[in-house]
């Protein structure tokens, strides 16, 4: 195994030294970076025309076109400050790193009186990929939802739903996939926190970040060739090099759940770049409750911690950052089922069979996350070259389930399990050339599982230890006003485990046949195997993207993706209590191959504008799981659910429109539409997200403190196509019945409700006080991909207000 | 380009970095239930009747063996008693010390099929039982199921399933549907009286 590492790694880094010598000597011109973007109007968002602005520091000037947009290239990569300028506005200055084609969307503050006070907003974002369908949520929305999860304030983009366990856990699904189809990066580093698991949600906490983009498909290849789903990249604020000290404090009290939470940071930066940013994070719930009873044990705890440290210069910097994770998540009590009996019961009954009075005990069943996060990062501009980045990045997840037990194991987890991961990836970037940029990079890592004995419960996945390694080249060429991206990754992974099977399982299975030889003993009717499985994946994207002249965007995309299977797929082999199945693994499961095709349409006019994204995603060898089989234990009968590989077709359409049609008033339109199918059997792909339509009318008033009030509007139809339920035997009715576990709920429709108040205290103080209210009609309803609506009822109104201080 | 060698020489560190674990240990399920004995002695002498069904791979894939030792007489009520045993452990382990320890939290149901002669009733309940917790007798009268009494009268065949719940609610009507509760054992053994 060794030697075989040693190859590829001695291959890649001849690959490397060739690359490079090929480029050191080029006498490129280096000042060939680009400044655009938009001047509009903050309150109404229209166009501002024949605005000036200037990078300072190069006495560059340009104006805004009769569409707002502006231009500004051969600019060398650096810091610099540049001010905008229009008539019957105030001047802003806002500070920019342009390293590449950098975008800056501004916004003035358009009046004829005199104002007070100057607001600008202006965010300076790279775009993840060029043209696939991308999109971003800022940091204003995130704190909008400091007190929520990252799947829920995800949900805001069209295309992206969340299949929910309970309120507290959620996990995004991108246009149709989630779990292991969709990488999480968290400032550069990739999540390792098992989510191959349906009821695990990110281990993050989503104040420890300033922004998230979604990529919608595989097509950002320097983060990981297997994200058949998307890629959600969260980022910290930019640091700029300019001596500052500023922070916020956010403060959240929640009415549904009778808690809150609260967040706090700061950062420190030095004008000779050094920085110094901590931050905290606390939450706390008790039950939470529908509109007519209070879902028992559904409270929760989370705590966060990170401190980010380093120095950033322009040409070259570094940064350590060290986060912690704790979360304590209540499951409802009447989730925990023992057989289909009790599965068929709470199916029928409506309400849930155990409802207690209040409490912010955590009882069981309950999980308890910990994740610690470590990362080192260093890069360096080399002039007439490039940027290089070396990254090494330390994880440990410590996941442990409570189940309810008998006797003395109440205290004792049911799964314990601690994943440990070390990271390495380094990449370059040469981006000296003004119309064409290439970037490679090299992975590296190193997993480790290790499932605690200690439970007494057979361990639901096995010992293993894990190699990945990757190789990427991505290039990117622009011509007037097109740009074509391309892309290729190889990525080698090989998973080494030991796992005990049953004797009775394994021969049940039919590995007797084929993996025999991977017997190394047997004990107490157990064999322990080792598998060591080895798989090949390759991924690549091309696409292109055209400016239209009318201000309009166009962009398609192919991605081609291969995800090899993850430990869940290969090695479960157990009855899941919650879900009152048993769940198996195969040890035959090859990877997955997905082909998607997406375009992107945006055209935005003077009050209004829209987006529409159509989509086709076809995966081969696509791994489900579904009912097979009914297994009897002393327990009475259960369903046996297996992993089975098919092919499958996701065909979809996001389309948002938003408009501003009146001086104080603007509206936000999303839908989103997606059908999925399994194309070998011609039967409904299982857990595909109901179409939704969310509306949203705003008023805004900038004179009343900045005062803004909003109405929304979801609208969740009914999911139709399903698969069937299935038919199992019933010992307490002593003849078969159809258990309705496929079924989905009615469509349903929720009102929602967010204002906000700014109050400026002096001296670049400034508290905003904005209320929400969830659910506002009180609704009782259940979502389709929440795994908890055979049981109970989704959340009633909940009254959020949040008070945050920035300084 | 020495930046590449360091970037080398990490790369092989971290690949040889893997050391070989020791060889996890087997776990056997300490909790499993995996045989329950019914056994029905008449009053007044005859043949005792013993039911068990026995799951030797938990939730492995073979199907619970289900014997029943003979026939019920007619007309004689028969004194009950159900024994849990995990015979996954070496020597086997009487479930029923847990069961009773936290009597309040479970319960016995006897349901028999329609046709079929037999009335079963109740012949404990949770006062008789030291609670693990209080180290006590409990309070609360609730019935068990650990002993109960099954009456026959006219000959007939028929099923009994005897199901086990953790937590359900206590006091109900009797009937599995009000008792609610997570299902532990449910197993059906078919009966003759003659």
């Amino acid at each position: 195994m060794n030697l075989y590492m040693l190859k590829t790694f001695n291959i890649t880094v001849l690959f490397i030294v060739m690359f490079s010598n090929a480029f050191y000597g080029q006498n490129t011109v280096a000042c060939k970076a680009s400044l655009s973007g938009t001047v509009t109007d903050y309150h109404n968002k229209t166009i501002l025309e024949k605005a000036t602005i200037v990078v300072l520091e190069l006495n560059k000037t340009t104006y805004s076109d009769s569409t707002g947009k502006f231009q500004l290239n051969e600019i060398c990569p650096g810091s610099y400050t540049v001010s905008v300028a229009h008539p019957e506005c105030n001047t802003v200055t806002v500070d920019v790193t342009i390293d590449g084609p950098t975008s800056l969307d501004l916004t003035l503050e358009h009046h004829l009186e005199e104002l007070d006070e100057v607001k600008v907003i202006g965010q300076a974002a790279r775009e993840k990929t060029n043209t696939a369908s991308e999109q971003r949520l800022n940091t204003t929305v995130l704190e909008s939802y400091s007190t929520a999860t990252l799947g829920e304030a995800l949900r805001e983009l069209p295309g992206v739903s969340s299949l929910n366990t309970g309120a507290a856990i959620t996990k995004p699904i991108i246009h149709g996939l989630s779990g292991s189809r969709i990488l999480v990066l968290n400032d550069g580093v990739r999540m390792q926190d098992m989510e191959w698991g349906d009821e695990h949600a990110p281990n993050i906490d989503i104040n420890s970040n300033g922004s998230v983009s979604v990529v919608k498909g595989a097509a950002a290849l320097q983060y990981g060739g297997d994200a058949i789903g998307g890629t959600i990249v969260l980022e910290p604020q930019r640091i700029f090099p300019k001596d500052t000290l500023y922070g916020k404090t956010l403060l959240n009290g929640v009415s549904n759940g009778r808690g809150g939470s609260m967040t706090t940071e700061i950062t420190k930066i030095y004008d000779n770049g050094w920085f110094f940013k901590p931050q905290v994070s606390y939450k706390r719930l008790g039950d939470q409750e529908t509109p007519d009873y209070v879902l028992s044990n559904t409270g929760v705890q989370e705590i966060g911690a990170s401190i980010h440290v380093g120095k950033n210069l322009f040409t070259w910097g570094w940064d350590a950052r060290y986060s912690y994770y704790d979360a304590e998540i209540a499951i409802l009590r009447a989730s925990h089922i023992g057989s289909t009996d009790d599965l068929n019961r709470a199916i029928n009954n409506g309400e849930p069979e155990v409802i207690r009075p209040f409490t912010y005990d955590l009882l069981n069943p309950r999980q308890k996350v910990t994740h610690h996060l470590g990362k080192l990062r260093f890069y360096k501009r080399f002039e007439g070259l490039g940027k290089l980045t070396l990254q090494y990045d330390f994880q440990q997840n410590r996941r442990l389930e409570f189940d309810v037990r008998r006797g003395d194991n109440d205290d004792r987890a049911s799964i314990d399990l601690e994943l440990t991961t070390h990271t390495f990836n380094g990449d370059f970037k040469w981006d000296s050339k003004p119309n064409f940029q290439l970037q490679t990079g090299l992975l590296a890592r190193y997993q480790e599982n290790f499932p605690n004995p200690n439970t007494g419960v057979r361990r639901l996945i096995p010992d293993y230890e894990r190699f990945d390694a990757g190789l990427f080249l991505l290039g990117e060429y622009r011509y007037n006003n097109f740009t074509f991206e391309g892309g290729i990754r190889f990525d080698f992974m090989r998973i080494d485990a030991q796992k005990f099977y049953r004797i009775t399982r394994w021969e049940n299975e039919g590995y007797d046949e084929e993996f025999s030889d991977l017997i190394i003993d047997a004990q107490d009717s157990q064999f322990l195997v080792n598998p060591v499985f080895d798989y090949h994946t390759v991924s690549g994207t091309v696409g292109a993207r055209w400016e239209t002249l009318n201000s309009g965007t166009l962009k398609a995309n192919y991605a081609l993706a291969q995800r090899a299977p993850n430990p869940s797929e290969l090695f479960s082999d157990g009855l899941h209590h919650s879900a009152a199945r048993i769940e198996l693994g195969d040890l035959r499961i090859d990877k997955e191959t997905s082909h998607k095709i997406s375009v992107s349409y945006q055209r935005n006019f003077r009050s209004w504008g829209f987006t529409i994204e159509p989509y086709a995603n076809f995966v081969q060898d696509f791994i489900l799981i579904e009912p097979t089989d009914v297994e009897f234990t002393i327990r009475g009968s259960f369903p046996v659910w297996e992993y089975r590989q098919t092919d499958v077709r996701l065909l979809g359409f996001d389309l948002s429109v938003y408009t501003d049609w009146a001086k104080n008033w603007s509206t936000n339109h999303t839908f989103s539409f997606i059908k999925g199918r399994d194309i070998s059997l011609e039967i409904p792909l299982i857990n595909v997200p109901p179409v939704s339509f969310n509306n949203s009318v705003t008023f805004n008033k900038p004179e009343w403190n900045d005062f803004e009030v909003s109405l929304e509007s979801q609208y969740v139809f009914r999911q139709n196509e399903t698969p069937d339920d299935i038919e199992v035997f019933s010992p307490q009715d002593q003849a078969d019945i159809v258990l309705q576990v496929n079924t989905a709920p009615p469509a349903y429709h929720l009102m929602g409700l967010r204002s906000k108040l700014e109050f400026p205290l002096g001296n670049k103080t400034i508290l905003t006080t904005s209320l929400r209210v969830n659910n506002l009609l009180n609704t009782s309803y259940r979502d389709y991909l929440n795994r908890l609506r055979y049981f109970a009822d989704d959340l009633g109104r909940n009254f959020i207000l949040q008070l945050k201080l920035s300084y | 380009m020495k930046y590449l060698s360091i970037f080398a020489v990490l790369g092989l560190l971290l690949v040889s970095c893997s050391d070989d674990d020791d060889a996890p240990d087997s776990i056997n399920e300490e909790e499993t239930i995996t045989t329950m004995t019914v056994t029905l002695v008449p009053g007044g002498g005859g043949n005792t009747v013993t039911l068990v069904t026995r799951d030797d791979d938990g939730d492995g894939p073979n199907a619970p063996v289900v014997t029943v030792s003979g026939s019920l007489a007619e007309n004689t009520i028969y004194a009950g008693t159900v024994v849990l045993l995990n015979e996954m452990e070496n020597p086997a382990e009487l479930v029923n010390e847990e069961i009773e320890g936290e009597a309040d939290e479970h319960q016995f149901f006897f349901v028999t099929s329609a046709g079929f002669n037999a009335n079963i009733a109740y012949a404990d309940d949770e006062s008789d039982y030291v609670s693990a917790e209080t180290n006590e007798n409990f309070t609360s009268t609730n019935p068990v199921g650990i002993d109960f009494t099954l009456t026959t009268s006219d000959a007939s065949t028929g099923t009994l399933t005897v199901t086990l719940r953790h937590e359900p609610k206590k006091p109900n009507d009797g009937t599995l549907n009000d008792a609610g509760g997570e299902t532990d054992i449910a197993e059906t053994f078919d009966l003759v009286i003659e």
